[in-house]
């Protein structure tokens, strides 16, 4: 009640102050609603690896409870699709449908090794306190690698900063590993993509342990040497415009 | 609100705001690994200027008994002795590929402003993941550190699995991962850097009844980082 009286108060005093003005009132020509002020933001991602090419990105801007995957948790079938063949489709289409997403992009095409891609992002002033961002691309010649970021917050980025990232490469665990033609996708095997089957060792995501190769004792691997890889294989800038 | 009230919320919050780290905050711990198992975790906060292990520097005997075989009893010893503070086990056994096990630490009245953790890698033979004395942040939030896996450098990667965890012992003590490989005939003699270094990982072969090694290169290799390590401040 002591709030409330003191309210009153105020309000009395605000309107004598008023009384006492000899200027006319202000007056507030009716108008169109301001223009919503926007954000921009520059998403750059590069191919760090010798011989991995990163399929069309998948980018998010979105909230605090979307996220694309979870360690330990099963892939969804978007992210298996794009895992295991490259295509972002379903990804960006369950993304579009999530009223917990802002907007997405899609990348142009793959990113070579060392190949960047950047992407312009606006997001309206009153979205970016508590906007993410996500990011998704396989590591192409892999049977189900991909990179990315997971739920990076953008808001506390002032404009003209840079946050500056390496990511590592996660195994969705949807399928297993063989590394044999006839299941990567990509120059390397040129052999299947999607297949529905979850046959990996655990139907969960983890981080990838890389790739063993026929040159180092996987015979039937269709892959040499120069698709072996380390983390990071990939590097992902974040930049505020305004 | 009466003013006693308000005064005393004004005492508690600056009570909150007093101390120097802080006293309670919860450490989850995610296996990141594609099939690595870790033994028993051991969390703990200890003073500044202490460790548990440190790159470069020789393994402790109570070091090596974790690395080389799981056994973090040693090391609660030396915690203790710090006048740590720690959590041990708190996965209740083996932590699984995927899985996560939470530690919820309290620190007050305690000079323990560094934050470790640790765990055997299996199948390995010395293989551990570290975190070495972060600061524990003082500010609410929540702080990730990604973990790499370091070799104790204290026995041979031989990539043999025998049973042998005890300190000394060659070999690895179990491949809870169920392949089951034997006979291989030894992948590495004794380390080159006899100190704590970052794991070189493993070589492994695919011939799961002899080659050099018994542990399966397409199944329990890893690449860094293998845990990680959020720390959240209420």
């Amino acid at each position: 009640m002591r709030y409330l009286k003191t309210s009153s108060m105020l309000g009395v005093v605000a309107a004598v102050v008023a009384a006492c003005d000899n200027n006319d009132p202000p007056v507030t020509p009716p108008s169109a609603p301001p223009p919503i002020a926007m954000s921009d933001f520059t998403i750059s991602i590069t191919n760090l690896t010798n011989a991995r090419p990163l399929s069309p990105v998948a980018l998010v801007a979105h909230d605090s409870i979307y996220s694309y995957f979870r360690v330990g948790e099963p892939a969804t079938a978007e992210l298996e699709l794009l895992a295991e063949s490259g295509d972002n489709t379903d990804l960006i289409a369950a993304a579009t449908a999530d009223s917990n997403v802002i907007t997405t992009r899609q990348g142009a095409g793959v990113i070579p090794p060392g190949g960047t891609e950047s992407f312009d992002l606006s997001i309206a002033a009153n979205q970016v306190t508590g906007a993410r961002i996500s990011l998704a691309t396989m590591l192409v010649n892999t049977n189900d690698a991909f990179t990315g970021l997971n739920g990076l917050p953008i808001a506390s980025l002032s404009a003209g900063e840079v946050l500056g990232f390496t990511a590592i490469a996660y195994d969705a665990g949807t399928e297993d590993d063989t590394e044999a033609a006839a299941t990567i996708p990509g120059p390397a095997g040129g052999g299947e993509g999607f297949n529905v089957a979850r046959d990996d060792r655990a139907d969960f995501v983890t981080m990838h342990s890389g790739a063993v190769t026929a040159d180092d004792g996987l015979a039937s691997s269709a892959l040499t040497s120069q698709h072996r890889f380390l983390n990071p294989v990939a590097r992902i800038e974040v930049m505020r415009i305004n | 609100m009466n003013d006693r009230l308000r005064g005393l919320l004004c005492f508690t919050s600056l009570a909150i705001m007093g101390p120097a780290s802080a006293a309670q905050f919860s450490v989850d711990v995610t296996n990141l690994t594609h099939s690595n198992w870790f033994t028993p975790l051991l969390v703990a906060a200890h003073p500044d200027g202490t460790s548990l292990f440190m790159a470069g520097q020789p393994a402790s005997a109570e070091l090596q008994a974790m690395a080389e075989g799981g056994d973090i009893g040693g090391l609660e010893t030396t915690v203790t002795a710090l006048g740590g503070s720690m959590v041990s086990n708190p996965a209740g056994g083996l932590l699984a590929p995927g899985q996560s096990a939470t530690a919820d630490l309290d620190t007050d009245g305690t000079a323990n402003v560094l934050l470790s953790v640790v765990a055997m890698l299996l199948p390995t033979n010395d293989a551990f993941l570290g975190l070495n004395s972060i600061v524990v942040p003082t500010a609410p939030g929540t702080y990730t550190f990604d973990v790499p896996a370091y070799d104790a450098g204290t026995e041979a990667n031989d990539e043999i699995v025998n049973g042998g965890g005890a300190p000394g012992a060659p070999g690895i003590p179990a491949d809870p991962s169920g392949v089951g490989a034997t006979g291989g005939t030894g992948a590495a003699t004794a380390d080159a850097n006899p100190n704590v270094h970052v794991h070189r990982g493993l070589l492994g072969d695919t011939d799961a009844a002899g080659g050099v090694s018994d542990v399966d290169s397409r199944v329990h290799r890893w690449l860094n980082p293998v845990a990680r390590i959020v720390v959240t401040v209420e």
